[in-house]
């Protein structure tokens, strides 16, 4: 379904590449977690499948296009087989949830009919029924992002793409949400997921491919999210803590009185 | 549906801008007030030269006793030198020249006594101070240079004139006029198209949530700027057709109600004419706005 064939990413000329030679291969209806730190590509391998942005060097195939050489024009029939949700829902405050929804359908011109049929049976499926006419001021976390959902979903994309969708979320919360995207992904849904969150990625046991600098550093069909530094790590009286996810310890400073 | 939701997003997105919707509008209308205004100049002296061009003629002056013009060395144009002209302009000038008929100095004086029957400020002329000349008819009076070339230079013609150039320093103004028209015009559309690019920016800026979800909802890139096209164009077409009314105004009570009632003998532009005008200043202010929109567009809700 999607597939990565030595993938590089470079932004700036000379700058550390984002993706380096990332080879990954998605079947269809598979669930797969995308972990790492902040700045390790996840964001940078959505971007690519979505065509936001094209590799620097090798092939990305999703739902059996050429991505890379997509035109222009061709970019919204790519992006009508993919669904996205993101962390901050990104649902437009100015129409009410049914709205939101039906505004994914009204922009690729799906016919009034098709519409009155979809949007409500869509917020049925992720647990908003009844709740089409409140605005997403309204409507808690969760159920905002539910709302997001049902848009990603409404016009049944082959793939869908979650960018860390729990990021705002407490943990029983989390919970609805991934109890949902993992219904989703049983209707033959493909599901693609960046995520921070280990406890959600150990408990739902699926595949997990970790990136770390742009790199791929695990792919395990059914692992954890891997070992975590301890929050407060035992390297003794220092006074700068390395950035999380290094796995290399701060050189021990001591501070002399002046 | 398609239809409806696109229009449905233009009205949201003129009332979400209205201030510069008002200034694209009004911007516009000014503009395109003054290409009107200088098409109806141009109108204005085309149907002043249909109208004169018909009354004047080019008078082939022979010459008098005691010219300084070398053609006039041999004194008085003899009638064998009239013959040979007129036969001239039967042979080589038979396509230009509709009519010829010679006025004697005594003609020329009769015509003179009427016109001032007491003397032209105070002097006493005879028909001897007069001066013989072929009179011509044009049938296209543009075509003056070509008479002029074959005539002028001949024996026993002093000098042809072309009573246009009566006329030319009032076409000299109006076409200065006109210019002047078109300069401003050529100032203020720019302006709006500057205007017209800011609004589309502000307006792509203020929905760029609703652009980026319709991107990633694979939204056409069509359906995605249509919205913005028709926002410019339709706020340029409304001061298109606010100029189109306001020259038709003008027009109407400025030339037709006034100007001709207290200068009648001139043909003037009508309301006719800005009918006429008004559909090329609605061509204009679409072509003004997809100009704006397509520089835009691809800035600021590319894919």
């Amino acid at each position: 379904m999607i597939r990565f064939e030595n993938v590089s990413k470079v932004y700036a000329r000379g700058a550390r590449p984002a993706l380096d030679q990332v080879s990954v291969d998605v079947e269809r209806g598979e669930f797969v977690f995308l972990v790492g730190a902040s700045g390790s590509g996840k964001s940078t391998f959505l971007s690519l499948v979505l065509r936001e942005q094209r590799p620097t060097r090798g092939r990305v195939y999703v739902a059996g296009r050429d991505v890379a050489n997509l035109s222009g024009w061709r970019v919204p029939t790519l992006r009508r087989q993919l669904g996205v949700v993101f962390q901050d829902f990104r649902l437009l405050q100015n129409k009410t949830v049914h709205e939101n929804v039906a505004f994914a359908l009204q922009v690729i011109g799906k016919p009034r009919h098709v519409i009155r049929d979809t949007v409500p049976e869509v917020l049925d499926m992720v647990g908003l029924a009844g709740k089409g006419k409140r605005m997403p001021t309204e409507l808690s976390g969760g159920e905002q992002q539910r709302a997001a959902i049902a848009r990603a979903i409404v016009n049944r994309p082959q793939i869908l793409l979650a960018d860390e969708p729990t990021g705002n979320l407490d943990p029983t919360t989390s919970l609805g949400i991934m109890r949902l995207l993992d219904r989703i992904n049983r209707t033959g849904t493909t599901v693609v997921m960046a995520t921070h969150d280990d406890e959600i990625v150990n408990e739902m046991r699926r595949r997990v491919v970790e990136l770390s600098d742009g790199v791929v550093v695990r792919d395990e069909a059914r692992g954890g999210y891997g070992e975590r530094e301890a929050i407060l790590p035992d390297v003794g009286a220092s006074p700068v803590l390395d950035s999380p996810g290094s796995g290399t310890r701060a050189p021990v400073q001591t501070v002399r009185g002046v | 549906m398609r239809f409806q939701f696109v229009l449905g997003e233009v009205f949201s997105g003129l009332r979400r801008n209205t201030t510069m919707v008002v200034a694209v509008v009004l911007v516009t209308f000014v503009s395109l007030t003054f290409v009107g205004a200088a098409a109806l100049l141009q109108a204005q002296i085309g149907k002043l030269k249909d109208d004169w061009y018909d009354l004047v003629e080019v008078s082939v002056f022979l010459c008098p006793e005691g010219s300084v013009v070398p053609t006039c060395a041999g004194g008085e144009a003899t009638d064998t030198q009239v013959d040979a002209v007129r036969q001239i302009i039967d042979t080589e000038l038979t396509d230009e020249v509709s009519k010829v008929y010679f006025e004697s100095k005594e003609q020329a004086f009769e015509a003179f006594s009427e016109r001032y029957p007491d003397g032209y400020q105070g002097t006493q002329l005879t028909a001897d101070d007069m001066q013989a000349s072929l009179r011509l008819k044009l049938s296209d009076a543009e075509q003056f240079a070509v008479v002029s070339d074959v005539l002028s230079g001949r024996d026993g013609v002093e000098i042809v004139e072309d009573q246009r150039a009566v006329f030319e320093p009032l076409f000299r103004t109006l076409n200065a006029a006109t210019l002047l028209a078109a300069g401003l015009a050529g100032v203020m559309l720019l302006a709006a198209v500057l205007l017209i690019t800011t609004t589309i920016r502000l307006s792509a800026v203020s929905r760029r949530k609703e652009t980026e979800i319709m991107r990633l909802v694979g939204a056409s890139n069509l359906f995605i700027q249509l919205p913005f096209l028709l926002e410019g164009a339709l706020a340029a077409v409304l001061g298109s057709l606010l100029a189109g009314g306001g020259l038709w105004l003008a027009v109407r009570f400025m030339v037709s109600d006034w100007l001709e009632r207290s200068v009648d003998w001139v043909a003037y532009v009508s309301e006719v004419d800005v009918l006429r005008v008004a559909p090329l200043l609605v061509v204009m202010a679409v072509a003004l706005a997809a100009l704006s929109s397509f520089f835009t567009l691809n800035r600021y809700t590319r894919i």
